[in-house]
């Protein structure tokens, strides 16, 4: 057994200790186990927040996507600090609205501001399919960084199964607080690994950031800068905007807020988390790094880019600890996926259904479909199946449909009715699932708009037909009902 | 809270404008490319504009809402 298998089974051991732990002195009751019981007070709640910016895909997706593509890249930090910029407005009402009602997942808000049980089913089936290849998307980074980082020692089937199996247990036992417990050990080590690795790759290799980005320039003359067509400067107006709006519409970032113990909690991280979010650029770091140094990388292996930089570097020992940090950023937000999509499908559609269901069964039903959910997940996993590449490309369109409706029901008079929102949002997402299937742009659709308008996200068309259609069944239907007011 | 609203739209022209007026690498800033340099200071002021925005909203003045 080589040192980097040691810190990697290490760290998958404190992963389960902490997240059994978590649950020390507390009953968990449904809303125990879904939002803490609406105790924590900022840095949990920081931490489940900015959680969405260190998940595999950053740790292996951005160093990748910086290797492979270049400049567009940037956009990763910038769409992130302007949805930061949104939640200081948006969270504070949607927090005080579910404390109120005592809302446990993001379609519950949806069943009471639009008094619909139906509307609750149709946004909990958007998520699930959002939330199921986001949870796959986990795994498969699990199984890549365990078998990167261990040198081959450990089969990716192997530790996806025990990646699985750890947050299953942890999850059922200790809820939201697990999650935020194992959280805490997660940012630590993501960042000082990225710290490290960020500075020190550049300078090591080139003698600086600077001198770093000098070279790559010289070497591939356009590569730090947005093409003229495509990938834009248009491209990556229009997807930071688009992308900002549907960073805080996914069910686990408001399952987050909803843990809050007051509204003020969003307001002073709104200052910190944009800062927070910098930690990404020493990301970026090691991909640009990585270009002159490990050339030839190409498709899906560009994701490799991080780890076969570290292991032509660095000893096994050292593999480990960057190997055990990546471990971190798939289990945690493994587990927070998890719980959100077990909540949603047991409150929101079997619940839903029989409405005469105490708390405790919810909780109950609630808890057991935490294996349901992973396992579906590790099928499609191992089965890689192709499908559920597009589904995951879907699932930020898909969920960024919920919200005008959201917007919508904060106004002090909603003027969407409710099947005006049903409408809308199926509207919304059919047209995302057909965009993303048929790979179109605005420009192949529509060749005949100047250059700059083609190279607009493509999911701007979904959001406008969205808009469309709210907008013309609200005219002809009467508005939500007025009893639900915030 | 009319100002600290349009303070906050601030950041939404401040990082797109950059990199749509000037899609150059150089002149590089702290030691990144343009772009890169661009949208790493406006994450730095966004932090700054969101502490103004905080300080003079008087729903920070009480914890508890």
């Amino acid at each position: 057994m080589n040192g980097a298998l040691l810190v990697i089974i290490l760290a998958a051991a404190v992963a389960l200790g902490l997240g059994l732990m978590a649950r020390r002195g507390h009953d968990m009751g449904l809303e125990q186990w879904t939002v803490a019981g609406r105790g924590f007070g900022w840095l949990f709640v920081f931490l489940l927040l900015a959680g969405e910016i260190y998940t595999t895909f950053t740790f292996l997706g951005a160093s990748g996507f910086s290797y492979g593509l270049g400049a567009p890249v940037y956009y990763i930090l910038a769409y992130g600090t302007l949805a930061y910029i949104i939640s200081y407005f948006l969270l504070p009402p949607v927090w005080s609205y579910a404390k109120k009602h005592h809302l446990v997942s993001q379609p519950d808000f949806f069943v009471y501001k639009y008094n619909s049980r139906s509307l609750g089913a149709l946004v909990s089936i958007v998520d699930l399919v959002a939330l199921i290849p986001y949870l796959v998307l986990q795994l498969t980074g699990l199984g890549i960084i365990v078998d990167a980082a261990g040198y081959g020692a450990i089969s990716k089937d192997v530790a996806i199964w025990a990646g699985a199996l750890i947050v299953i247990v942890y999850v059922m036992v200790s809820g939201i607080r697990g999650s935020a417990w194992t959280a805490v050990v997660k940012d630590i080590l993501i960042l000082l690994v990225v710290l490290w690795l960020g500075l020190y790759l550049p300078t090591h290799l080139y003698g600086g950031v600077g001198a770093m980005f000098e070279k790559i320039d010289a070497a591939k003359p356009g590569f730090l800068i947005f093409p003229a067509k495509g990938m834009s400067v248009w491209w990556f107006a229009s997807t930071v905007l688009l992308t900002a709006l549907g960073f805080f519409m996914w069910p686990q970032s408001i399952a987050a807020a909803y843990t809050a113990k007051n509204a003020g909690v969003f307001r002073r991280n709104a200052i910190f988390l944009p800062l927070y979010q910098l930690i990404l650029l020493f990301v970026f770091f090691v991909g640009f790094a990585a270009v002159l140094a490990v050339p030839g990388l190409k498709g899906g292996d560009t994701n490799l880019a991080l780890f076969k930089l570290a292991t032509q570097q660095f000893s096994p020992l050292t593999v480990g600890i960057i190997g055990a940090a990546g471990v971190f950023t798939a289990l945690v937000p493994g587990s927070v996926i998890t719980m959100t999509a077990a909540t949603v499908l047991s409150k929101n559609l079997i619940v839903a259904m029989k409405p005469d269901i105490s708390d405790d069964q919810t909780a109950l039903i609630a808890k057991w479909s935490v294996p349901v959910i992973m396992l579906i997940a590790v099928y499609f996993t191992l089965s890689g199946n192709q499908t559920i590449v597009s589904l995951l490309l879907m699932g930020y369109s898909f969920v960024t449909q919920l919200f005008p409706v959201l917007v919508a029901s904060l106004m002090k008079r909603n003027p969407v009715s409710t099947p005006a929102a049903m409408a809308g949002i199926v509207v919304g997402v059919l047209v995302a699932a057909y965009l993303t299937f048929t790979h179109a742009s605005v420009g192949g659709l529509m060749p005949w708009l100047p250059q700059m308008i083609q190279d607009f996200n493509v999911g701007i068309i979904a959001l406008i037909a969205n808009v469309v259609v709210l907008v013309v069944v609200s005219a002809i239907t009467r508005p939500a009902a007025e009893s639900q007011e915030a | 809270m009319v100002f600290a609203r349009w303070l906050a739209a601030l950041p939404f022209i401040g990082f797109l404008i950059g990199p749509i007026v000037h899609n150059q690498s150089h002149p590089f800033i702290l030691g990144m490319p343009f772009p890169l340099g661009w949208v790493t200071c406006w994450v730095v002021i966004t932090a700054i504009i969101m502490w103004i925005v905080y300080s003079i909203d008087p729903r920070n003045k009480s914890e508890d809402e």
